[in-house]
């Protein structure tokens, strides 16, 4: 299957609302609106021709300098046909909020509540939105760009030895 | 004849049909030979672990021949692997439910100082919770530096005086760990 | 649930819950428990053996490789690589190197594919003889895990010829490998294939036939293809189900179509068929080793790395003699060499499922954001609703069988 035929299908059935990224590195990469997204990947999945039934990876990345902050980013299989589709969904900060997937797949449940975890993006529907790897106390979503990676707490760690 | 072989007798006054030791000594002596470890594995350090309890290296050969689960009964705390903070309070009970006398080792990096995880997320190293008797280093340690841990710290056993667990220097050290001694 | 609790006990009367009889009790299991291999926590409700509900929490060694990634560069980032699945470390590694050269869109020649190949097919063998090993010992059979683990540590004898060190091996650079494998390494390769199929063989006899083995373990924890697909399991896992996913064939990286090889599925997906896929793909794999050699013979010798001056280190000798050399090693070493803005995502057939390194480079010196897409992970989320209606020891192997790594579960 080509990626024109994708894309013409895929733009076909929603109309001006697909746009693909140019010049992607390896895989074809459509960005999608924050409103159609479960629409797109139902449609993706749920297609006789697409058959896109394996989720490979739901993840984010922060942008701190554009206006949409925030970028949920969807690894989708299709196992019949050997394809694999990226799809983007930009996000405004500081509070992101994008539907779940888990009405799509249920393996979504865990890659979105690791995604909550890290960048804070909170996934409407999701029945059980909670921290997955970082202690539940915590109050700050630490994959984003302004927390620090080392521990800021620690005392046992002089700059002076460290040359800083 | 026959391929055991006795541990070694702790120096002590021989004669016709006696031979007089220090009671520090005898106990030392069975003690450092039938250590009990309970592993704490949480990692890759824990992975060269099972090749230690494996075949080709044996820990059993040093009379650790029954890894306990059970805190209560184990005497040697292998700390094995990364812990996370998340992971902390764990240990720190698996440690407090250990009856005395009890040892500890760090194997490898991140138990001894966190390794490579200089990140939120990580303890930097557990002596930061609970009191360590010996670090093995290595990222992971190899099952020979493993082993060579457990010797240091059947030194250390052997060594050790009964009324040491009883010192004002022992329950400050604890103190500074918030454990509380009964005693 | 219902209906899936029922596809899951077939042949077992369906729970009630609103019996007044049932008392149910809830148990902690974990995170430090000796039956779980690793740090997991399950809290499940059991009446008597049998399991009603559970919840998993993971996160226990949770070490921050993907904010550490954001702050090291590519080469520093291999041995995090080592540390996600600590038994089959060089997969990781040669799975990132890729990744690194699908970005800079790196040729390696074919000797160097040949022998990442040979490195990855031991390494999966090494990670099928623990979780088999491990299967074996959790239903009772010690005895095996021995015989095999001493061939696992041959393995990591040829991996520290290779490399230098046994676990977390970090073998290989961008673009090739560090040096090139030494005459003992490729007598330890040919020694390895003669001496492992007995004893493999050996293996297989305890338990293939095994009537206690066949009666713990067949009908355990049936996944239909649907399910499994549903919860984007990938892999051993995957394929016995009856799905033929490997991505060795799918997706051919490193000359993977020029090797001749099956890949074995199952029919139930039960722990019985996981471990039979498990142990067909060690066989597979030594076939693949042996084709690799062959391959090796016929490709000119002594070449290890691509000529990519601006990404590979040069020998260290050069670098303090030669003014070229040194020029290359501090832009490397600085990060000042020109690398693309781009994104990809490269994925290998790790030993438990589908191991994805999603890379977003801005051109800077490290990641923009590196996301692993861990097999482990993605597979165990369906451990504790499919553990409902489970009995509490069949949920235990099943757990082994799913082969979950702590360290690349909780990244």
């Amino acid at each position: 299957m080509e990626n024109s035929f994708l894309l013409d299908k895929l733009q076909g059935n929603f109309p001006s609302k697909i746009v693909e990224i140019p010049d992607a590195h390896d895989l074809m990469t459509i960005l999608v609106d924050l409103d159609d997204i479960i629409d797109v990947l139902r449609f993706l999945k749920s297609d006789n021709e697409l058959q896109f039934v394996h989720l490979t990876d739901i993840t984010a990345v922060h942008y701190p300098h554009l206006e949409k902050e925030y970028a949920v980013v969807y690894h989708i299989h299709s196992l019949i046909h050997n394809i694999r589709i990226r799809v983007k969904v930009f996000l405004y900060g500081p509070n992101p909020e994008i539907p779940t997937a888990t009405v799509v797949w249920k393996g979504a449940n865990w890659m979105e509540r690791e995604t909550y975890d890290f960048f804070g993006v909170n996934f409407i529907g999701h029945p059980d939105l909670r921290r997955i790897l970082n202690v539940d106390d915590m109050d700050v979503f630490p994959m984003r760009k302004e927390y620090p990676l080392e521990d800021p707490n620690r005392v046992d760690k002089k700059d002076l030895y460290f040359g800083r | 004849m026959s391929d055991i072989k006795l541990a070694e007798a702790p120096p002590g006054v021989e004669g016709a049909g006696f031979f007089a030791t220090s009671l520090d000594k005898a106990i030392g002596l069975a003690r450092a030979n039938s250590l009990w470890p309970l592993p704490f594995a949480t990692s890759c350090c824990g992975i060269e672990f099972m090749a230690t309890m494996g075949s080709t290296y044996d820990l059993a050969r040093f009379g650790a021949e029954r890894p306990s689960f059970s805190p209560r009964q184990a005497d040697m705390l292998l700390v094995m692997g990364t812990i996370a903070k998340k992971m902390a309070p764990v240990l720190r009970q698996v440690y407090v439910q250990m009856a005395e006398p009890r040892w500890v080792i760090a194997v490898g990096a991140c138990a001894s100082s966190g390794g490579i995880f200089d990140t939120y997320s990580v303890l930097q190293g557990i002596d930061e919770i609970i009191p360590v008797d010996v670090y093995v280093p290595g990222c992971p340690p190899r099952p020979e530096a493993i082993l060579d841990g457990v010797l240091r710290l059947q030194d250390i056993v052997k060594n050790e005086t009964l009324n040491r667990r009883n010192t004002p220097e022992y329950k400050a050290l604890l103190e500074k760990y918030g454990i509380h001694t009964n005693k | 649930m219902s209906e899936f609790i029922s596809k899951m006990t077939s042949n077992q009367p369906v729970f009630d819950d609103n019996d007044p009889q049932d008392e149910l009790i809830t148990l902690n299991i974990g995170p430090t428990h000796p039956a779980t291999h690793g740090v997991f926590q399950n809290v499940v409700q059991i009446d008597g053996e049998r399991i009603v509900s559970g919840v998993s929490t993971i996160g226990y060694i949770h070490r921050a490789f993907e904010k550490i990634a954001e702050h090291r560069p590519f080469y520093q980032i291999t041995p995090l690589t080592d540390r996600l699945n600590y038994c089959s470390a060089p997969i990781n590694n040669m799975g990132w190197h890729m990744t690194v050269e699908k970005l800079l869109k790196i040729e390696i020649p074919k000797r160097v594919q040949y022998m990442r190949v040979i490195v990855m097919e031991l390494a999966r063998i090494a990670d099928h003889i623990i979780c088999n090993g491990i299967l074996g010992v959790d239903t009772g059979a010690f005895s095996g895990f021995l015989y095999v683990m001493q061939e696992r540590e041959f393995i990591y004898e040829i991996f520290e010829e290779i490399c230098g060190a046994r676990l977390t091996t970090n073998i290989g650079r961008i673009g090739g490998f560090e040096r090139d494998f030494n005459a003992v390494a490729f007598e330890k390769i040919r020694e390895f294939l003669k001496r492992y199929p007995p004893v493999l063989r050996e293996f297989e006899e305890m338990f293939v036939r095994n009537r206690i083995f066949i009666e713990r373990t067949s009908g355990v924890a049936a996944v239909m293809p649907e399910q499994a697909l549903d919860y984007g399991w990938s892999g051993p896992i995957l394929r016995a189900t009856g799905v033929d996913y490997d991505l060795r064939v799918q997706n051919p990286y490193c000359s993977y179509e020029e090797f001749d090889f099956e890949v074995p599925v199952g029919t139930t997906g039960d722990v019985y068929d996981r471990f039979m896929v498990r142990n067909e793909e060690m066989w597979q794999s030594l076939r693949i080793i042996e084709q690799a050699l062959e391959k090796i013979e016929k490709e000119p010798k002594g070449v290890f790395h691509a000529e990519v001056p601006d990404f590979y280190l040069p020998p260290k000798e050069q670098v303090y003699t030669n003014m070229e050399a040194l020029i290359y090693h501090f832009k490397i070493v600085m990060g000042e060499v020109d690398t693309p803005k781009a994104e990809v995502y490269h994925a290998v057939e790790g030993a438990n499922g589908e191991l994805g390194f999603y890379l977003i480079h801005d051109g800077g010196r490290s990641p923009y954001r590196l996301h692993f897409r861990r097999p482990s992970f993605v597979n165990y989320q369906m451990f504790a609703p499919m553990s409902a209606g489970m009995l509490l020891s069949d949920a235990i192997i099943n757990m082994s069988s799913l082969n979950v790594i702590a360290g690349e579960l909780d990244a």
